[in-house]
């Protein structure tokens, strides 16, 4: 408990120094090009694959109950509404934690095993600004992204379920969304969990593979910690930040 | 790699959410649909709002043909006055009629405009003096049964309030009454 207690501790005294230090990731920006290209970009296909499918089983079960009571052409504003406020940021998430996350933390572990953390201290370079802050920056800057491809591809193979597999009236499918879904409080409030799951997910990442122990076995438990701390974390926060987006 | 394959990978992907962001906010919501241009305001007291909610439509004939603005509680009559915006290339005559209608069996509220016949036309900061509340289900409901009750109770006998009243319960609660009845 006490243990638990201190590195909660040390976390947030990372994640201190990681917001101070951060200046340096956006005057040598390319360190965080570099990272949002390994995170970010290298995350896409598992995304979009994920989302067309997400999307199309959406369709699929919500049509198979909405036909029950005869308001099939309600079925893009139930796809719709799943994916921005919640499919959308929550397994982006989650597949952010398993496809980038444990990539940070084993770097960053490995980094540490192998003295190279220590070097750059040697030479006067500040780890946590070299190291943790682009990767940190990066991961946050990605996440929101991800999440808007996320839901609007999801929308898309949604709409190739519904429309021309299914039959639904094509006019409707979309009319009813746009009358259902609000900018703001549904697709704004999306983008805010992206951003803190960013936020959580890549921080839980880092300190992860920063506090390993070095080890080829402390690194692999740091690496499977990061995915189920994470994974609890979002789901976790999920529900704090729609109590708190739910007001009347 | 190379820095500059990098950097245009990062900005493909960058562009990529924006148009994601982008086609959620025009395809997927309500960002254009919800465009009524320049509108002017004009108030209605209402005896009950049901379960109007803030920029719900206000329609004519069908046609939506502005917003709900504000709701207010008006302590001196205990009255609901709510605020609507109409566009400014609609006019109406003072003595529009405003109703509270629900859309469908089970769908959200709404004001409805029926346009009277007065020269005058209303304004900006106008009153809309006729209106007529929404319709609460329980009260139709109750005031079905009471006048099914009352039938009843004229045919047999005729006995104190107090009786009439429980006898009401008693043909609710049976529900075979409510069964026939032509809803």
């Amino acid at each position: 408990m006490i243990e638990r207690t201190w590195r909660v501790g040390v976390g947030a005294r990372l994640f201190a120094l990681t917001i101070i230090y951060s200046g340096e990731s956006f005057k040598r920006f390319h360190l965080t090009l570099r990272e949002i290209y390994f995170t970010g970009v290298m995350s896409l296909l598992i995304i979009v694959v994920s989302a067309f499918f997400v999307g199309m089983v959406l369709a699929l079960q919500g049509y198979n109950t909405l036909q029950k009571y005869g308001s099939s052409e309600a079925i893009g504003v139930l796809v719709a509404l799943a994916l921005v406020r919640e499919l959308g940021p929550v397994v982006t998430a989650l597949l952010f934690a398993g496809r980038a996350g444990t990539a940070i933390t084993a770097e960053i572990g490995l980094m540490k095993a192998t003295e190279q953390l220590s070097a750059m201290e040697m030479m006067a370079v500040n780890p946590i600004a070299r190291v943790v802050a682009p990767r940190f920056w990066a991961g946050v800057i990605s996440m929101p992204i991800l999440a808007a491809i996320f839901s609007m591809v999801g929308i898309l193979g949604g709409y190739l379920v519904a429309v021309p597999l299914i039959g639904v009236d094509d006019g409707a499918f979309w009319s009813q969304m746009q009358a259902n879904v609000d900018f703001r409080l549904d697709i704004v409030n999306g983008l805010i969990k992206s951003l803190v799951f960013g936020v959580a997910c890549t921080m839980i990442a880092l300190f992860e593979g920063f506090d390993a122990p070095p080890t080829a076995e402390g690194v692999s438990r740091a690496t499977t910690r990061t995915v189920v701390i994470s994974s609890l974390t979002v789901l976790a926060l999920d529900f704090v930040l729609t109590s708190f987006m739910m007001v009347v | 790699m190379d820095r500059t394959t990098i950097d245009l990978w990062v900005g493909l992907f960058v562009a990529l959410g924006f148009a994601a962001l982008l086609g959620l906010a025009m395809k997927v919501g309500n960002l254009t649909a919800n465009k009524i241009g320049a509108t002017y305001s004009v108030t209605a007291a209402f005896g009950n709002i049901g379960s109007l909610k803030l920029n719900a439509p206000v329609k004519s004939a069908g046609v939506v043909v502005g917003r709900v603005d504000k709701i207010e509680f008006q302590s001196a009559n205990y009255e609901a006055i709510v605020t609507i915006n109409i566009d400014k290339r609609y006019d109406f005559p003072a003595d529009t009629f405003a109703n509270i209608y629900t859309a469908g069996l089970l769908g959200e509220q709404y004001v409805g405009l029926e346009a009277g016949g007065d020269e005058v036309v209303l304004k900006n900061g106008g009153k809309i003096a006729k209106t007529q509340d929404a319709i609460v289900l329980e009260k139709m409901i109750s005031q079905f049964l009471f006048s099914k009750a009352s039938e009843t109770d004229t045919k047999t006998t005729a006995p104190s309030a107090k009786d009439a009243a429980t006898g009401v319960e008693l043909k609710a609660g049976k529900s075979t009454e409510l069964g026939d009845a032509p809803f």
